[in-house]
């Protein structure tokens, strides 16, 4: 149920200001790229950008947008802060996280502004928790520059068919080796692990492909423990497109539908890996 | 060697490769004529267990050719490898609809290769040894007694005792009831044990043919795995044993499929006197053919067996060497040990008393030492001792 909170103090307006019915929305979004404590925050009037990286090879983003939030308003261009995302995780969820249908937890967020903390009021059944989560001065973020000009091979795949295999990864293997190619295998990841090699064909023909663009034969390796937390947003959601660009850069987008419908997406950007030797077929 | 198993056979596959991995680390397979067997043994040597999977199984079965000089080939595997492309049953139910097991000749891999829903194809390409025969010399025949139970009889059963349970006693009691106990230690403090004690009716079993005050005492953890196949493949369970000390081998039997589980059982010190040639080693006498000289698998055995008597065999043992229906009971000998591979003395097997299981042992207390009568009948390659 709607949920009205107080309005800041005196009268002071927010920077980045929002209230979502179902807090849900965005902590299973937020989830999806949880594979870091701290995250950057960029909200703009299109809606909430959420990013996460790791060794500068990686980074998850998480795009909610304005049209998901019952309010949302940014009063600057665009607010940008640092948080913990462990700790605005927790907080979203602090009346537990199943997930009964009739029970959701209401929210309203509220940034005053550089050098303020994020302030969350949760509502479930008469129970109001506030939450104040300090914000740090936000890191420059890599940028892949990954546009669709310059994509290689594209191919889109319903999650379906890679939830299991991705849960399943032989993670005794330090790479993920992505081949995406016009001819066979088409689109096959493979690893090599402990056990011996595993590779995983999907034919360009099958139910579960969607799209299938690929103009030339690439073969990728990247670190898979880089790449493992992916499987969160794959879990999710229903469809995956799957990119390399010319210098083989890989672009993960993950479709998600909530509860009530509404499409988000999850993006993971991810360098190949250079310093693997030459891995046995 | 190339098969295709098709349909719900890969589940059944999948499962055999579950319940084999509660035995050992390592997956024994070894085409024959007769069909594909997995097998595998516990690192103490007192359980082994094997799949005999018949050609009409398959749905295609081409175990390779052997040269005139060579066998059919044979390899190991380690048992996590092998078990992660059969990891989850409910998804090889679900989307896998054939499963192709391909090695060629002179490939130095083991292919396994599944074919999915929606045309998607997994490959896994794993590392082998070559390795000898591995088998168990055992023989039904020589059981003094058997049980034939539906496996859901014996899950129910054993669902009673704690999973942390390592021995469990069978025996047989008054008006023809079976029971089965938990087995306690002699050391154990009685005031603290439990001791949880049931009693099947003959009724519930579908033949029983048992010697009476019999009983023997198995490990369950390696016997749970076996169950579990038994109750999903809902194929009647067979227990054959005999006196304390002697194996007690389970079979499952079908149209397609044959499956042993022989598990060494506690021997029982208060017999010894009555029959000293039960007590400790099992003897298997010098045959005139086969010899198998692993002395290790005998020093195993000789120093895990407690008083044991060197009086002379016993003229109530047979003489005749148990041969399971289709193999020799030959030695295993292995090229490229790994260290725990060694029988040796295997560190400390789980329990002091359960004896080596009976890889060919060679001695008979009384009789010549090896040195003088051995008789080699198949050197090692490597022409290790």
């Amino acid at each position: 149920m709607p949920f009205s909170a107080q309005p800041p103090a005196s009268g002071e307006r927010c920077a980045l200001s929002a209230s979502l019915d179902n807090a849900r929305h965005l902590s299973s979004l937020l989830r999806a790229v949880h594979f870091q404590d701290y995250a950057t925050c960029l909200a703009t009037a299109s809606g909430l950008r959420v990013t996460v990286e790791d060794a500068k090879c990686i980074q998850a983003n998480a795009f909610i947008q304005a049209e998901i939030f019952q309010e949302f308003s940014v009063q600057e261009e665009s607010v940008m802060f640092r948080i913990s995302l462990s700790v605005l995780l927790d907080c979203l969820t602090i009346f537990g996280s199943s997930s009964l249908p009739g029970a959701s937890t209401a929210l309203r967020m509220c940034y005053r502004g550089y050098g303020y903390p994020l302030m969350l009021f949760l509502e479930e059944g008469g129970v109001v928790t506030v939450c104040k989560i300090n914000t740090q001065e936000p890191e420059e973020l890599l940028d892949f520059d990954f546009c669709s000009t310059k994509v290689v091979n594209k191919i889109i795949l319903q999650s379906e068919g890679l939830r299991e295999a991705f849960a399943e990864l032989d993670m005794t293997s330090e790479v993920l080796q992505i081949t995406m190619s016009p001819d066979k295998p088409y689109f096959r990841l493979s690893t090599f692990g402990n056990a011996g090699s595993a590779h995983l064909d999907y034919p360009r023909d099958s139910d579960l492909m969607e799209a299938f663009h690929c103009n030339q034969t690439q073969t990728n390796r990247y670190k898979i423990s880089l790449l493992k937390p992916s499987t969160k947003a794959l879990a999710l959601s229903c469809k995956v497109s799957i990119r390399t660009d010319a210098q083989g850069f890989l672009s993960l987008q993950y479709m998600i539908r909530n509860e009530d419908g509404q499409i988000c997406f999850v993006e993971y950007y991810c360098c190949p890996d250079e310093d693997i030797t030459e891995a046995e077929l | 060697m190339k098969c295709v198993i098709a349909g719900g056979n890969v589940k059944v596959l999948g499962r055999a490769v579950h319940s084999l991995s509660r035995i050992g680390d390592e997956l024994y397979l070894e085409p024959t004529e007769s069909g594909l067997s997995f097998r595998a043994v516990n690192s103490s040597r007192s359980a082994f267990a094997s799949f005999l999977f018949a050609p009409l199984f398959f749905q295609l079965y081409e175990p390779g050719s052997a040269g005139p000089d060579t066998e059919l080939f044979r390899c190991k595997v380690h048992m996590k490898s092998f078990l992660g492309v059969f990891r989850s049953l409910p998804s090889l139910e679900k989307s896998v609809g054939k499963c192709l097991i391909l090695l060629k000749p002179r490939a130095s891999r083991l292919v396994l290769q599944l074919h999915c829903k929606y045309g998607v194809t997994k490959t896994h390409n794993l590392a082998f040894q070559e390795c000898e025969r591995l088998q168990a010399v055992f023989d039904t025949q020589r059981c003094a007694s058997r049980l034939c139970a539906p496996a859901r009889l014996l899950a129910e059963a054993v669902v009673h005792f704690p999973p942390t349970l390592a021995e469990v006693t069978l025996g047989t009691g008054p008006g023809g009831k079976i029971s089965l106990r938990n087995y306690v230690e002699d050391e154990a403090e009685l005031s603290k044990t439990m001791v949880t004690e049931l009693w099947l009716a003959e009724d519930e079993f579908q033949s029983v043919a048992v010697a009476p005050g019999s009983h023997i005492t198995f490990c369950l953890k390696e016997f749970r795995g076996l169950l579990s196949f038994a109750e999903a493949s809902n194929l009647p369970l067979t227990i054959h044993f005999d006196e304390p000390g002697r194996p007690v081998i389970f079979t499952l039997d079908d149209t397609v499929l044959e499956v042993h589980l022989v598990l060494a059982t506690l021997s029982d010190t208060e017999s010894s006197s009555q029959s000293p040639s039960t007590n400790g080693v099992s003897h298997l006498p010098a045959p005139s053919d086969d010899f198998a000289d692993d002395l290790e698998s005998y020093m195993a055995a000789m120093e895990t067996s407690e008083g044991c008597s060197e009086g002379p065999p016993s003229p109530t043992f047979s003489l005749h060497i148990p041969r399971p229906a289709k193999s020799k009971p030959e030695e295993e000998e292995e090229e490229e040990e790994e260290e725990e591979e060694e029988g040796a003395v295997p560190g400390t097997p789980p329990h002091k008393r359960f004896r080596s299981l009976f890889f060919g042992s060679v001695m008979t207390p009384g009789r010549p030492g090896p040195a003088t009568t051995q008789e080699v009948l198949a050197e090692d390659s490597d022409g290790e001792s």
